[in-house]
């Protein structure tokens, strides 16, 4: 059984105890534990279940990469899914549940699918669940949701408890790693004044080093990090972060750094994770490297881990796996294991080394610790279901005739290891195979390139193939002095520390033990646990054609999921390789994508939630408008109100009320969302006859005129009203949401064709605070507030003037898009609100009512006025809409013209708008199709037109719609069908398109 | 006579920096030829100012004038007397093709003072803002996480910035969130 021991523990502080929960039960923990290293001192070996067979799994290794011990961690607003317990930070009343089980980890009913593995395959659901196929709407998909999946999702009611946030940093050269290499670089670099940020994913700095021993510069390993952090600390053109992991690479030294602020302290406030976006000019990947498993039967009971994880909880934690650890290895480095073990006070039975000829000088240490050796040896297979029980020994050229059998409680493999070679891969580098060591390591001479073709990432230390301490610091040095160069900068001529390590014999590669295992146990050898990949499964994908890694990967599920194989990539694909009969770097690896572990959602979207999850625009008025019963409507990022509901009002009343009290007597409108685009030069006219279709340089100052703006390809894009401020200068008003948008394609016009003719345009849309007065009593409220002549004469219909009203000043354009008599008030927008409350008070007596976008449409539509947006969808021309009046035939060009004149824009076919009545007097369906006879190839209804805007007119007391109609101007009074989304008909006749005042008496007085 | 407000009315936040919206501002959007002496002279004439370098700002006795692309400059003044400089501004460049127009009411102000100003803007702006590499009287025009947005720095410890009214609100609360005084970043 795993157990605290009575001493030991580097980073662990025996002083204070921390309580936390597994499965709802309080166990105790030390500060400075992960809870990896908590449960296995609480013995909790058994930490999940796995995903497709629910096999009982346990803690396996002590960092990243751990593909077993995921857990739901926290509770309610702070519940996450699949965290990994070696890499969480143990905190006092941290609440933790194992995953996949159903009803509890000890008793699972999904452990049914071990029994049945044999029938469950790689492949299994791609064959299984093809066909039939009405069976997997109703009971493939329901069984595999189920089933599927690791942690629960958080409850769909809750809301992340916590705040994120981004930062941009750039540097002149990042580390990735603080390891005992990323240390040496960042000195190397450091001292050569480069900026560096030094980025490290552990709470700790040193890396594996202070575990695995030797000696840098004569002290430990412990004590140099100790002395390079205080001498980098010192140093102010170098940033360290702890808890910040390199999650990825992308082009032009672009670096995601993940910062875990609170996580191991989520009462302490602030933001939770930060996203660090680091522009680098160099990159240097300090990552270290990862131990693989040996595939033996058995290497997934709990109990089984990796010889380096269980020196970590050793050394680090002062927790021990197993009273009784048999070392099973192909190389010298889980000797180091075996030694710990030793000197901890622990027993280790046997050391199984693989090789025929042994280690090398850590073999002689454990023999003379008095270790059995058995060489040329490997694991038949590993006893016990929940725990270890025994190991089996075998022959390791055989098939798995048992020699001997052990009893002991854990197994510390080691099947070697690979250099971390993530995000040196990311953007591009490639990997070469090193026979030798039997790893993929980074080809320097591939290495990823920036803009210039130069190189901008390098791998040093173990990351970079160099596993010997010594070699591990001198390559840094190296590495860092060659980035330096590539920086310009002229590195100090120091030597790397020297470094003192036993030499160590050469590994035999060991990607199955024994090397003849006969089938059934291959079948309990795995390679992927998180996944539940076996030997045998890989063999059968490579049998059944797959012989990509690729496809491999995706058809036996390998590498797949939270952990993207980092413990089970190199042995999968050397099985591959070996069923294919071909080389390794053949074969060659799957893609390493970013990031490097799972990053949080919330980290993605940093600061962007709650209130500012998007930006909100909101006019001088908005704050009345909130304070008047504002119903909300979405119009760009604008807020609009779609009406103003009082109390005891629907929706639907408030917005009859203000077309009626706007169409009887006053109404006003906040218009200040309207584009105000400034045009300005002395080709200002002709670049507006070129925007718009109509003539604009006719526009005399002093005047407005209503105009159209096409797309290169016809299709009408924006409209408004164009008012002539002198002749060099035009204000364009556009519609709420194109107002950027114009402004962008008036720019894009004059940079990239018209870039010699003298126009200038500046968007003064939020300069203006800007109000229609709308109504019968619209000119008396004006007349009431003063400062300025708006009589019929002095202020004609599509006039505007300057003036004051009421002391504000202001600009007002006598222009309608209701009917009414109407004039739009621009004040700036600092007086607006002031302006706004001028007008309803001083309006009072006229009952002046503010109205919202709904009206504004219904009486828009009353008038037959288009809506962009409504009538036009990006494939109407004006000519489809009756604007032909607006399409100046005397231009030579304009913007559209040409497109206007092929012969699909000239069909008379072309739909075409009118107004539409229905029978019965109720409101068609929004955009109903109208129904012809027959049908067309598919066996659908045939169409002849359909609705682009329907409303219920208040004004009327009846539907009107508008509507596009085949060859409809010429079918007035014809009564058409329209089909109901519930297959029904509504009858609707043919009208003119102005339902309302079609003389214009109301507006022109 | 009516009384203008600011978008914000000076709201105030205390935390890694003062966040304070800086009340009314005038600012005059000028294009036109920056290598016409016309130009200059109108604009030593509303500002007290020589025209800026290429992403800088200059600062004097009557407001400032900051780069803001190659045809365009953003001056600073008294917001009272916006209006009558940019009609003086047009006015004086009547002879050459120019826009001068008051955009006072069109942009918000912010000030942001305190030790940890160029850390706060880091967050929401992807500019390196190490000492050094952002200088005093440097401007930038970029964004402000969704929104565009232009600062400056006038000291090593206060920062100007504006950005269009409408967002005020927005741009308000990004500031204050990345200000949380327990966001402390301590990078620069």
């Amino acid at each position: 059984m795993s157990t605290r021991l009575a001493t030991g523990g580097r980073l662990t502080d025996r002083s204070q105890q921390i309580k936390f929960t597994f499965n709802g039960k309080w166990l105790r923990g030390l500060k400075g534990d992960t809870l990896a290293s908590a449960l296995l001192a609480n013995d909790q070996m058994l930490v999940g279940r796995s995903f497709k067979y629910h096999r009982p799994r346990g803690i396996v290794a002590s960092g990243a990469e751990e593909p077993n011990a995921l857990v739901n961690l926290g509770k309610g607003a702070r519940f996450e899914p699949n965290q990994r317990a070696t890499t969480t930070e143990l905190f006092d009343g941290l609440a933790a549940a194992s995953q996949n089980h159903w009803p509890s980890l000890e008793y699972d009913v999904g452990a049914v699918n071990n029994a049945l593995s044999r029938f469950l395959p790689a492949g299994f659901y791609y064959k299984m669940f093809m066909h039939p196929r009405p069976l997997w709407k109703h009971v493939y998909e329901p069984f595999i949701r189920q089933s599927a999946g690791l942690g629960k999702a958080p409850d769909a009611e809750t809301r992340d408890a916590d705040r994120y946030e981004h930062f941009y940093a750039f540097v002149d050269l990042l580390i990735v790693g603080g390891g005992v290499a990323g240390l040496q670089a960042a000195l190397t670099a450091g001292a050569a004044g480069a900026k560096v940020l030094l980025i490290e994913q552990d709470a700790h700095w040193g890396g594996r080093a202070p575990v695995d021993g030797g000696e840098i510069d004569g002290v430990t390993p412990e004590d140099w990090v100790k002395k390079a952090l205080e001498a980098l600390e010192k140093m102010g053109n170098v940033r360290l972060r702890t808890r910040t992991m390199g999650a990825g690479v992308y082009d032009h030294g672009y670096v995601l750094g993940y910062e875990r602020l609170t996580d191991h302290a989520p009462d302490q406030g602030g933001p939770r994770h930060r996203l660090w976006r680091i522009r680098a000019r160099q990159i240097i990947t300090a990552t270290g490297a990862i131990e693989r498993p040996l595939s033996f039967a058995g290497n997934d009971i709990p109990g089984v881990m990796l010889a380096s994880a269980v020196r970590d909880y050793v050394v680090n934690y002062g927790v021990s796996p197993g009273d009784r650890t048999v070392v099973v290895t192909n190389n010298d480095d889980a000797y180091r294991t075996a030694l710990t073990l030793k000197k901890a006070g622990l027993e280790v039975p046997a050391i199984i080394d693989a090789r025929t000829s042994g280690g090398g000088a850590l073999m002689e240490e454990a023999k003379a610790l008095g270790i059995r050796v058995e060489t040329g040896r490997g694991i038949a297979n590993v006893r016990g279901l929940k725990r270890v029980i025994s190991v089996q020994i075998c022959a390791q050229a055989g098939e798995g005739a048992v020699l001997d059998e052990i009893h002991c409680d854990a197994v510390a493999m080691s099947g070697g290891w690979s250099p971390v070679v993530h995000l040196w891969s990311h953007c591009g580098g490639k990997l070469t195979w090193d026979a030798q060591n039997a790893f993929f390591r980074p080809d320097a001479s591939r290495a990823p390139t920036g803009h210039d073709g130069a190189p901008f990432v390098a791998a040093a230390g173990s990351a970079n193939g160099h596993m010997h301490l010594n070699t591990s610091l001198q390559d840094a040095n190296t590495i860092a002095k060659s980035t330096l160069a590539a920086l310009g900068l002229a590195p100090k001529t120091e030597a790397a520390p020297q470094a003192a390590a036993p030499d160590e014999a050469p590994l035999e590669p060991v990607w199955l033990m024994p090397q003849g295992a006969a089938r059934k146990l291959r079948a309990k050898a795995w390679l992927d646990y998180q996944n539940d990949v076996k030997v045998t499964d890989v063999q059968l994908a490579a049998q059944e054609g797959f012989e990509s890694v690729e496809h491999t990967k995706r058809y036996t599920t390998l590498g797949m999921a939270t952990d993207q194989g980092k413990l089970s990539n190199i042995n999968g694909l050397a099985t591959l390789s070996h069923a294919l009969g071909e080389d390794i770097p053949q074969v060659g690896t799957t893609t390493f994508r970013p990031p490097y572990t799972p990053i949080s959602m919330g980290a993605i979207a940093g600061e962007a939630r709650g209130d500012i999850f998007q930006p909100i625009r909101k006019t001088p008025m908005h704050d009345w408008h909130a304070a008047n019963g504002a119903d909300w409507e979405p119009v760009g990022h604008w807020r609009r109100p779609y009406c103003f509901q009082r109390d005891g009002e629907s929706i639907e009343g408030a917005v009859h009320r203000e077309v009626r009290a706007t169409r009887d007597s006053l109404g006003l409108l906040d218009a200040s969302t309207l584009g105000k685009i400034l045009v300005k030069g002395p080709d200002a006219a002709k670049f507006l006859d070129m925007l718009y279709t109509n003539m604009m340089s006719s526009l005399k100052p002093g005047k407005c005129r209503y105009g159209l703006m096409c797309s290169e390809n016809g299709f009408l894009t924006d409209d408004g009203v164009v008012a002539r401020i002198d002749d060099e200068t035009f204000l364009c008003h556009t519609t709420t949401g194109g107002a950027d948008r114009i402004h962008a394609h008036m720019e894009e016009w004059l940079q990239t064709e018209w870039w010699d003719w003298k126009v200038y345009t500046a968007n003064l849309t939020e300069q203006f605070a800007q109000i229609a007065v709308v109504g019968p009593n619209a000119r008396k409220l004006l007349e009431k507030l003063g400062g300025m002549d708006v009589s019929a004469e002095a202020l004609p219909f599509m006039g505007w003037a300057d003036g004051t009203l009421g002391g504000f000043p202001c600009r007002v354009y006598r222009i309608s898009f209701s009917g009414e008599l109407s004039y739009e008030i621009a004040v700036p927008a600092n007086t607006g609100r002031a302006f706004w409350d001028r007008l309803l008070a001083d309006g009072a007596e006229w009952g002046a009512t503010p109205y919202g976008t709904e009206a504004l449409h219904i009486m828009r539509a009353e008038k037959g006025f288009i809506m962009i947006g409504d009538e036009t969808d990006g494939t109407i021309i004006p000519q489809d809409l009756g604007l032909d009046w607006a399409i100046s035939k005397k231009k030579e060009d304009y913007l559209g013209k040409r497109a206007q004149q092929r012969s699909h824009m000239t069909d008379p076919a072309r739909w075409k708008l009118v107004g539409l009545e229905t029978t019965d007097g109720s409101v068609l369906p929004d955009g109903a199709y109208a129904v012809a006879e027959g049908h067309n190839a598919n066996g659908q209804l045939n169409t002849q037109g359909r609705v682009t805007s329907t409303y219920f007119s208040p004004t009327l007391g009846k539907g009107i719609a508008m509507g596009l109609v085949l060859n409809g101007p010429d079918r007035m009074g014809e009564v058409i069908e329209f089909a109901r989304t519930d297959g029904g008909r509504v009858k609707a006749k043919i009208v003119s398109p102005v339902f309302f005042d079609p003389n214009g008496d109301k507006q022109n007085v | 006579m009516s009384e203008a407000t600011s978008v914000l009315n000076k709201a105030r936040f205390d935390g890694l920096v003062t966040v304070e919206e800086a009340g009314l501002q005038g600012m005059i959007t000028l294009r036109g030829d920056l290598s016409s002496s016309a130009l200059a002279g109108a604009v030593k004439a509303a500002t007290g100012c020589a025209l800026p370098d290429r992403r800088r700002i200059v600062h004097g006795a009557e407001g400032a004038v900051g780069w803001m692309s190659p045809d365009e400059l953003l001056l600073l003044c008294p917001y009272g007397e916006a209006a009558a400089k940019a009609a003086a501004l047009a006015d004086a460049l009547s002879g050459e093709h120019a826009l001068a127009v008051n955009v006072s009411d069109a942009r918000a102000f912010f000030r942001l003072s305190g030790g940890a100003v160029r850390e706060v803007i880091a967050k929401l702006a992807p500019v390196d803002m190490a000492p050094g590499v952002f200088a005093v009287g440097e401007l930038r025009r970029s964004r402000l996480a969704q929104v565009a947005g232009a600062f400056w720095l006038t000291d090593e410890t206060t920062a100007q910035l504006v950005c269009f009214r409408s967002v005020a609100g927005y741009v308000n609360d990004l500031l204050c969130t990345a200000a949380d005084p327990k966001a402390r970043v301590g990078f620069f």
